[in-house]
């Protein structure tokens, strides 16, 4: 009888590992068929003429002119163009966003003088600064990295405070019994307890300042890949708005991963980083 | 951020802890603690019981400095450790990091291993805190108050999250560890037969007062079994109220 229970139930679980791992392997590829049966279709409909390239210029085409755009070398003197004000305004918001939050959160005072000018600002759409902002910063690369740099200081500026304002109490307390002096409990207690909060903020910040990128760059520009869509548009040329988008979605996509990396390395005491880094 | 509280007095020569006419209110509420006196010996473990929302865990708080002393006055040694229900350890250091945490001197992480060592955690000490069962987290953190050689561990019902077999084996630690440092102890505790297998004396609090003050004359090590067990039992469990027939 238990012999034959072992016998029944050895060759099922065999059968299932074997075909359990070409199958996940397909479901990876499953993930990818349909947008590539999209791009497909896209090209068909462009190449028998029933997509005027005036709409959108085909996929091939959106690939042979970010060749050209690469050989000439347009495409990257505008991507480090762009790179470097989203860069420089994100840093000036890091430093902004989170010395306001480390004031706000660390003493009552601080609170009072910097949270609720903050958060009136922050109920402000940046966007609607831009006109504003080239007023009085004229049309060099101040009005943008400013932009950038206001609209990124937000959720780094509240997440942070955020987190060092939820901190545990009852790990508070124990850093009071321990006797840690009040360096010791910013350093070994606050900040590290934030430190999730300011990741995720960070996140936010990022995919903010593209946004912010792109409107500052179409406005008023005379470089970086929002201007050179600009461009584009005055000549019809659909081909280079979309290799415009495509580098927009690739640059959110990677600094987004920048992120997560940082995550992992920074946050591995928590047990779903260390499973997922171990998977 | 004084570990101590201004209004609690540290006593140098002798180690001893009196706690003399405590009373302490919450907002306009009644006494939680009410006239309450209570003294340990240096060296003394002392359990002490008490109904759900008795104020033991004010009257540990207080003594701790965590809470004033508004009416009446506390002495205690200048070296206290306290142990919660929960470990209360920081999730990103590592276990030996949050033992020694706050320490001066150099050498720290010998110094952990050995404490580390003592309590039965000698294998986790690079571990990450979240990763730690129930027990270990509470060896950790018992690691963490030993590490400082208090003169006076004050343990707020440190086992109560645990499975039996676990604060049986707890237990012992405990027992092992006070055998060794023999510092005064106040254990929290709603089990009445972990305060007899551990305590020279048990207290209970009722009305914001010690209410039962019960010497325990047994030899170590205890047993259930010892007849002198049974009755202390009995009388104990009448004191909080419950009796059997
Ligand atoms: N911060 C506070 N504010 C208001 N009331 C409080 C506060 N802390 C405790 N109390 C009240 O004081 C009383 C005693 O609480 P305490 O925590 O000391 O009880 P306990 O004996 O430790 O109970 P348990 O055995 O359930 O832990 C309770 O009625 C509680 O509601
Ligand atoms: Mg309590």
């Amino acid at each position: 009888m238990s012999g034959t229970l072992i016998r029944s139930s050895s060759p099922t679980r065999d059968k299932g590992l074997i075909r359990h791992a070409p199958l996940s392997r397909f479901g990876l590829l499953k993930r990818y068929v349909s947008p590539m049966l999209l791009v497909l279709l896209w090209q068909v409909a462009c190449s028998t003429g029933l997509l005027s390239t005036h709409v959108v210029a085909s996929p091939f085409q959106i690939a042979l002119t970010g060749w050209t755009l690469v050989k000439d070398g347009t495409l990257q003197t505008n991507l480090l163009v762009s790179l470097a004000r989203a860069g420089v305004g994100l840093g000036i918001a890091f430093v902004a966003g989170v010395g306001l939050a480390l004031i706000a959160g660390l003493s009552r005072l601080g609170e009072d003088i910097v949270d609720a000018p903050v958060q009136i600002l922050r109920t402000l759409p940046a966007l609607a600064l831009v006109p504003l902002f080239i007023l009085w910063f004229g049309i060099g690369e101040t009005p943008k990295i400013a932009l950038v740099a206001l609209g990124a200081s937000f959720p780094i500026y509240l997440n942070l405070h955020k987190g060092i304002r939820s901190i545990d109490p009852k790990l508070l307390e124990m850093a009071r019994t321990l006797g840690l002096t009040r360096t010791s409990t910013i350093r070994d207690v606050i900040l590290p307890g934030a430190l999730p909060d300011l990741l995720i903020g960070l996140r936010f910040a990022v995919g903010i300042s593209w946004l912010m990128l792109v409107v500052a760059e179409q406005v008023n520009a005379e470089s970086g890949i929002g201007h050179m869509m600009m461009d584009a548009e005055d000549f019809l040329r659909t081909d280079i708005i979309l290799v415009g988008l495509v580098i927009y979605g690739l640059l959110g996509l990677i600094s987004d991963q920048i992120v997560r990396f940082f995550e992992t390395i920074l946050l591995s005491w928590r047990p779903s980083h260390r499973a997922a880094r171990s998977a | 951020m004084n570990a101590v509280s201004q209004v609690v007095a540290l006593s140098q020569r002798n180690e001893a802890i009196v706690v003399d006419g405590l009373t302490r209110r919450f907002g306009n509420g009644p006494a939680v603690l009410d006239q309450l006196n209570l003294a340990i010996a240096p060296g003394e473990f002392v359990a002490l019981l008490g109904r759900s929302g008795s104020g033991k865990s004010t009257l540990l708080r207080t003594l701790a400095g965590l809470d004033p002393v508004t009416e009446g006055s506390v002495i205690r040694p200048r070296d206290v450790s306290v142990v919660f229900q929960e470990s209360r350890l920081l999730p990103w250091k590592r276990v030996w990091q949050n033992t020694v945490l706050g320490l001066p001197g150099a050498n720290q992480r010998a110094h952990a291993l050995s404490v580390l060592e003592e309590v039965g955690l000698g294998h986790r000490v690079d571990a990450w805190p979240l990763t730690l069962s129930g027990g270990e987290a509470q060896r950790a953190a018992l690691a963490r108050a030993l590490v400082r050689e208090p003169a006076f561990l004050m343990l707020d019902e440190p086992f109560a999250a645990l499975d039996a077999l676990t604060r049986l084996k707890m237990q012992k630690l405990i027992s092992e560890l006070w055998g060794r440092h023999r510092c005064s102890v106040l254990l929290v505790t709603h089990d009445v037969d972990e305060a007899l297998m551990l305590a020279d004396r048990a207290v209970v609090m009722e009305h914001g007062q010690i209410h039962t003050d019960l010497p325990i004359p047994m030899d170590r090590p205890r047993r259930h079994t010892d007849p002198r067990f049974e009755h202390l039992r009995r009388v104990l469990l009448e004191s909080l109220g419950v009796y059997d027939d």
